[in-house]
């Protein structure tokens, strides 16, 4: 038999993100509004988790309507066409429908079609996993420009009387454009999976719900447990993905945490030892925790209140149910 | 060398006394973390990382639930070191 030696495809040699978009939930929610059912108090919640408001959608808006959006306000900032985009990549864990996947609805709404279009789930780490897929993508040939959204309508899987985090939790999409780079933009990404699926989950799977045998669905954390690994544990793949991309956090101009609690971002940010010149992303007290969305729709907000950061070095890391998390170095748009 | 009793005690109201300025003096066995000295999981949590690394012990997370009071802290960590 003749062996014919099979073509493969490279392409540019760097990636980088061009721009970030945002959509948020349309209805300020303040902590008076949810403090009843979990008999608590506005002083309560700030103190534990530093969030004031969040963001949620109203009933008719979906993820997919958010991450529509989120994609074409990245899009108009990045100066792209929908129809340069040939890979689509949207994080969610709260889409209400199974199939077809929420990103091949965005391509279609956005006219994005016929890109690449695939679901990533990952979690509150899920933003992450797709800029280390969308980077590999672009730099292997198989895509030139890319959209990765994080988006989620966390609010259809809250349950009002939980104290463990439903009330932190809020509705929105960040979404970045990806494209080719002369110079090299996205550091290594340093992820993985720590085995504790029961750390974050929901409260029942969705047959046991048709069955009768529980009630809906809601989100659930051991938060005490959660918040010791997002630091410490959490701590280390950061200074790995710094490590890895050959910089120390002197060399950063902003750090982008998963928005999950401000005093897992407060004590974050002494264990790393982050100089007073970083940039903490704080997007977290009022726009609540939203899951996949958090580091784009952070990012998003950085460059809008803090222009100059642009063309700086941020470090991302997103960490959540799975357990999972991904950081990487990123050269801000 | 094992550390006493006092000395665990002392040195756990110093790591008390960063995470939440409580006045060392109030730090006392009996109390109970959360309805005496109301002190929240997420700072209990930081203060037993913190301990962790003084006592040169490891406190597991399902092992934290069962600290309830300072003595309970005090005793395990007793334990611990031996």
């Amino acid at each position: 038999m003749t062996e014919t030696t099979l073509r493969v495809k490279t392409g540019s040699p760097y990636a980088r993100i061009l721009s970030y978009g945002a959509a948020r939930g349309e209805h300020l929610v303040p902590n008076e509004d949810i403090v009843g059912p979990i008999d608590s108090s506005d002083e309560w919640i700030r103190q534990r988790t530093g969030v004031v408001t969040r963001r949620r959608a109203g009933k008719d808006t979906t993820a997919i309507d958010l991450a529509e959006q989120a994609a074409r306000d990245a899009l108009e900032r990045a100066g792209i066409t929908a129809e340069q985009v040939d890979l689509v990549i949207v994080a969610t864990v709260s889409n209400e429908q199974r199939t077809p996947g929420i990103s091949a609805f965005v391509a279609e709404r956005i006219g994005a079609t016929p890109a690449a279009a695939f679901d990533t789930g990952a979690a509150c780490a899920g933003f992450a996993y797709g800029i280390a897929q969308a980077d590999a993508l672009i730099r292997t040939g198989s895509a030139h420009y890319a959209i990765v959204i994080g988006a989620e309508k966390l609010s259809e899987f809250i349950d009002p009387s939980d104290r463990s985090i439903s009330f932190l939790l809020g509705d929105g999409a960040g979404a970045a454009v990806l494209g080719p780079s002369e110079e090299p933009a996205i550091g290594p990404t340093v992820w993985g999976t720590d085995g504790r699926p029961e750390a974050i989950g929901m409260t029942a799977s969705f047959t046991e719900f048709r069955d009768g045998r529980a009630g809906w669905p809601t989100i659930r954390q051991d938060g005490p447990s959660v918040f010791r690994w997002a630091v410490w544990e959490m701590v280390k793949v950061a200074r790995a993905a710094l490590e890895e991309a050959g910089v120390t956090s002197a060399d950063l101009a902003a750090f982008i945490p998963h928005q999950a609690n401000t005093r897992i971002i407060d004590e974050f940010a002494k264990q790393l030892g982050l100089p007073e010149t970083v940039t903490i992303a704080r997007d977290i007290v009022d726009m609540g925790n939203t899951s996949a969305a958090s580091v784009p729709l952070a990012a998003a907000r950085l460059l809008e209140e803090h222009p100059e950061l642009s063309g700086g070095l941020a470090l991302q890391i997103g960490f959540g149910a799975g357990l999972v998390f991904a950081a990487q170095v990123v050269r801000l748009p | 060398m094992a550390l006493s009793t006092e000395e665990i005690l002392a040195g756990l109201a110093e790591l008390i006394t960063d995470e939440t300025g409580i006045a060392a003096d109030a730090v006392q066995l009996d109390k109970s973390f959360t309805d005496d000295l109301d002190i929240d999981s997420i700072s209990m949590m930081t203060i037993v990382v913190n301990a962790e690394d003084k006592f040169g012990v490891k406190i597991p997370d399902d092992e934290v639930k069962n600290l309830k009071t300072v003595g309970d802290a005090v005793s395990y960590i007793e334990k611990a070191q031996a």
